[in-house]
């Protein structure tokens, strides 16, 4: 579940997922759980809150457009503001990985 | 940015509600068709009404939404129990009115209490303090200006002398009050004349040399029907023609605490309207009372200690007048010479018994929050399992106590409103004018009634919102509403709050026994005169334009006729009568054969009067003779002094015969006068002395009537004499020295109906807070009462176990009570006279009053517990 991701990294998540194409809600979650092989499972509890969060911040756009199947959806896209901040927590969360594996490696 | 999306979220917040439901729904859909099981679907999404919660939290986390909606259920909650509703808004409006109104009482009153007047926050008041005068004295003019160089930390300081005067309003004499100031008077002030002139500096100069005078607008507008081309014109104000230099600009009444000055001169003319001689250049002669502007950061301990230095060169340059006198700051709210100081403990003790109210009212309100959230639990606990969180709840309990508190506060300013100019129909009007004494409703009151608004919230709301604290879900889910057991902890709380309450208007009762016993203690006390036979009036002469000598001659045959009148017994003049605002004369004197210690400049107060002053009065000789027609310019200075005159200055030898100076002049004691009040009746026995009108060439407007005829009677025949001599004079309103002397003791008077009437309401919310709780837990233990009824208690038992737990609980807050009593009764300090303020008598009446009021707020309840009927009980 989303819940137990680190405080941040859906977000990031998120904005990756939209890297190469605009998806709606239901693809991100599809991409997120395809990608990282059913371990990442995003509930809309926690996914749609993130992506208001990221529309607050201007990382991200919606507009309405058609899915697969022809039918109504929401796309999100990622904006340049957006594709900066992924650079930056790319970047920012190489860090942290690697600290995080020094410090468990270390014990 | 982040501001911007989010104003235009907010204004497309219908759609965008839409756009995240339809897009969640498609997720779903998409996620049924997936998996084929529509309840793995929403096992796995989860209550999507909370996402979508959460999702519109992240643009407006301050949940204005959840807000209304909770004002919204408030609103519905309080539609739906209107009996509730109304007596909980009922006690709110009056807990937070009678706050309201103290407070704009507060501000009007003793805090800004001169609309118009430029920094209020920065002026002081500046007298002078002498030893055994704690509440100060006047300055002398002299000093004054020593005091205006020195002062370096002072904007500015001026002068305002309350005076009066009479003007004829068509054929009627009416008395108005007017203010002797500096020159700089308006300038220091920030208040320009709308019209015309302030005074110039050399207006500051001179014995009644300058006769200008700035009028108030209501003066201009009432007497001169808003004349335009008012400047220039003339006024005969206490004899002097004045010319009418400026019009004071409209709502500007002057600064004096109590009454609208309606007319302003210029220090110079002070002997015109006070009598007394010219004083602008006698440093013996204190008069002056006057306020400074601090400078801005200044404050009024280093203002307080520049001035204090100033004093101890005046005594080494001037000691004959200046010694062991110093110069003292007061804030404004404190001023000693208007009636700031005299309504000062009034309005603390307001302040004190209105908190109090507004906690009964509190505790009032939040007992019967607490019983509806006992019926409410049901519905707490639904919404706590359908996932709202406990935070949610609290917030709605506080909201719904929110909406009741503001309807109180819209009903408590309402109060407030009305009563803001309440406080002066308490006192008694002087002479047909009516004191003024104005609430101010200002941002500053509104801004502390909300709050105690937001206060008066937290006490209740908090009350019911802890019991959601320890709702057990499963239980209470189980339990459905008719839950009883659980009521233990709540009931604890009811007995709390009522114990506080009973506890509150026990304090109140106290401070109203104090109150009472001191002001009948007040009225009963002699005055040393004889007040119920005596009745005076004025009549002035002097703005009618009569010189000394024909005043003279006026009152000799004035004095004849009414002698003459059936039921006069005795008439006399004096100048002033006793227990009135205005100052006695004071003088410094030099008596013979005593010499003063070093700290002391004997100073006693004075009054001049006709012959058979003390026969009419009742005031009785102990040895000598009172004044004659014979103690007239011609003969020999004499004077009557009081007992405790002669005690302090000629100390055990016999005054009779010896001499004392005053004014340069020697006078010869030729009577003793036993004690009287002179300007209150809870003086403390001050030396005094009388000296005959006659040799001082004063005016004395007082005339003193004894008659055992009703005032009514006095005045028509009264009238018809002054008319007689002189169909031009009118002789004020007569009245009774018994009645002068009740409103000298208004100030006490004012206090004992506000703290009785808050303090029986307060003692109407306790008892029905009592009534409330006993009537509800006698509802709530019927099963025990019935199963006790069948075991063999009567009636009588039963009665006695109810009434008993009632009395219980009123016994434990007065023991509270009595204890915070103890230590609170000592603010009412100096509203009390000749009273501890921990009289027995006071606490032992209170805790009966209380006793009585919890037994009749039991009876019903217990009466009710007597008439359970076990068969039922034993069968249900």
């Amino acid at each position: 579940m989303g819940n137990d991701l680190l405080p941040g990294t859906l977000d990031m998540l998120i904005l990756r997922s939209l890297a190469r194409s605009p998806r709606h809600g239901y693809g991100i979650a599809q991409h997120l759980k395809r990608i990282s092989e059913d371990v990442l499972d995003v509930g809309e509890s926690s996914l749609y809150p993130a992506l208001q969060r990221l529309l607050l911040n201007g990382w991200v756009t919606a507009q309405w457009g058609a899915s697969e199947n022809n039918r109504r959806a929401r796309y999100y896209k990622l904006t340049a503001a957006g594709r900066k901040q992924l650079a930056t927590e790319n970047k920012e969360f190489g860090r942290m990985i690697l600290a995080i594996q020094k410090v468990m490696s270390c014990a | 940015m982040r501001l911007i999306r989010r104003i235009l979220y907010f204004f497309g917040q219908r759609r965008q509600a839409a756009d995240l439901a339809e897009e969640m729904d498609f997720h779903r859909q998409l996620l049924e068709q997936e998996s084929g099981d529509r309840y793995a679907a929403n096992r796995k999404m989860g209550a999507s009404s909370l996402a979508r919660e959460d999702a519109r939290a992240v643009w407006f986390p301050f949940r204005l939404d959840h807000l209304l909606q909770d004002l919204r259920i408030g609103l519905r909650m309080l539609r739906r129990s209107p009996g509730f509703s109304i007596l909980a808004i009922l006690c709110l409006t009056l807990g937070i009115g009678a706050n309201a109104a103290v407070f704009s009482w507060i501000e009007g009153i003793l805090f800004r209490p001169y609309p118009l007047v430029a920094h209020q926050e920065r002026l002081v008041a500046i007298g002078g303090t002498a030893r055994d005068e704690p509440r100060g004295t006047p300055l002398s003019w002299p000093d004054f200006q020593d005091l205006q160089r020195n002062c370096t930390l002072c904007e500015t300081v001026f002068v305002s002398k309350i005076t009066g005067t009479t003007l004829s309003m068509g054929d009627r004499a009416e008395r108005t009050s007017g203010s002797i100031v500096s020159a700089n008077y308006f300038d220091a002030i920030g208040v320009p004349p709308m019209l015309g002139r302030g005074f110039l500096p050399a207006e500051d100069q001179g014995q009644s040399a300058h006769p200008v005078t700035v009028i108030s607008y209501q003066l201009w507008q009432g007497r001169f029907s808003g004349d335009p081309q008012i400047i220039g014109k003339t006024e005969r104000l206490d004899g002097v023609v004045h010319t009418i230099v400026g019009v004071a600009p409209e709502g500007f009444y002057g600064t004096f605490v109590g009454w609208r000055m309606n007319f302003w001169v210029p220090v110079s003319m002070e002997d015109t309207f006070e009598g007394g001689g010219y004083k602008l250049e006698d440093r013996g002669a204190r008069w002056i009372e006057s306020y400074a502007r601090l400078k801005p950061g200044v404050t009024q301990a280093q203002a307080q200690q520049e001035l204090a230095a100033i004093s101890p060169r005046l005594e080494a340059t001037y000691p004959a007048t200046n010694r062991g006198r110093g110069i003292r700051v007061w804030p404004l709210w404190q001023t000693p010479f208007n009636n700031a100081a005299t309504l000062l403990p009034t309005l603390e003790t307001m302040l004190v018994v209105v908190v109090c109210v507004l906690l009964i009212a509190c505790a009032n309100v939040g007992n019967l929050l607490l019983v509806r959230s006992f019926a409410r639990r049901h519905e707490m606990s639904v919404r706590l399992a359908i996932g709202a969180g406990q935070g949610r709840l609290w917030k709605q309990l506080l909201t719904e106590g929110l909406v009741l508190s503001l309807f109180g506060a819209a009903g408590g300013l309402l109060v407030a409103y009305w009563c803001r100019h309440a406080l002066v129909l308490l006192f008694p009007a002087r002479g047909g004018v009516q004191m003024y004494l104005p609430g101010e409703l200002d941002w500053r009151v509104l801004a502390l009634s909300a709050a105690v608004c937001l206060a008066t919230t937290l006490l209740m709301g908090l009350v019911p919102a802890l019991q959601t604290g320890k709702i057990d879900l499963a239980s209470s889910m189980k339990m459905e509403a008719a839950g009883v057991v659980g009521g233990h902890g709540r009931a604890w709380v009811r007995s709390g709050l009522v114990l506080v309450q009973v506890s509150l208007s026990f304090i109140l009762l106290v401070g109203t026994g104090l109150l009472m016993q001191s002001l009948l203690t007040i009225r009963s006390t002699s005055p040393g005169f004889n007040a119920r036979g005596v009745q005076y009036t004025g009549i002035d002469l002097v703005s009618v334009g009569y010189t000394p000598a024909r005043a003279q001659s006026f009152q000799d045959e004035l004095l004849e006729r009414v002698r003459s009148l059936p039921g006069v017994e005795s008439a006399a003049f004096s100048r002033m009568v006793p227990l009135s605002y205005v100052s006695s004369a004071t003088a410094p004197i030099v008596v013979d054969g005593y010499t003063p210690p070093p700290e002391e400049s004997p100073t006693v107060d004075y009054n001049e009067v006709g012959p058979d002053y003390f026969v009419t009065m009742g005031i009785p000789l102990v040895a000598g003779r009172e004044f004659t027609r014979a103690d007239d310019d011609k003969a020999a200075l004499a004077a009557v002094v009081n007992e405790t005159m002669a005690q302090r200055y000629w100390n055990g030898r016999n005054p009779l015969g010896q001499r004392f100076q005053l004014k340069g002049r020697w006078l010869q004691v030729v009577g003793i006068a036993k004690d009287s009040k002179y300007s209150s009746v809870r003086e403390k026995p001050t030396p005094f002395f009388f000296i005959p009108l006659r040799q001082n060439n004063l005016r004395g407007g007082v005339l003193n009537l004894r008659t055992p005829l009703a005032p009514q009677t006095m005045a028509t025949a009264l009238a018809r004499e002054v008319h007689a001599l002189d169909p031009n004079i009118a002789p004020y309103e007569l009245i009774t020295m018994q009645e002068q002397l009740e409103r000298s003791t208004s100030p006490q008077m004012v206090a004992v109906t506000l703290v009785g009437v808050l303090g029986g309401l307060a003692l109407l919310l306790a008892i029905i807070g009592l009534y409330a709780v006993m009537s509800y837990a006698v509802s709530q233990s019927t099963r025990e009462l019935g199963l006790r009824m069948a075991l063999g208690a009567d009636a009588s038992n039963l009665l006695r176990l109810v009434l008993s737990r009632g009395l219980a609980l009123t016994g434990a807050g007065v023991l509270l009570g009595i204890a915070t009593a103890l230590l609170l009764t000592r603010l009412l300090g100096n509203l009390l006279y000749k009273v501890s303020p921990r009289d027995p008598v006071a606490f032992a009446s209170a805790s009966l009053v209380m006793t009585l009021a919890a037994l009749a707020a039991c009876f019903l309840p217990a009466w009710r517990a007597t008439r359970t009927d076990p068969a039922r009980i034993l069968r249900d």
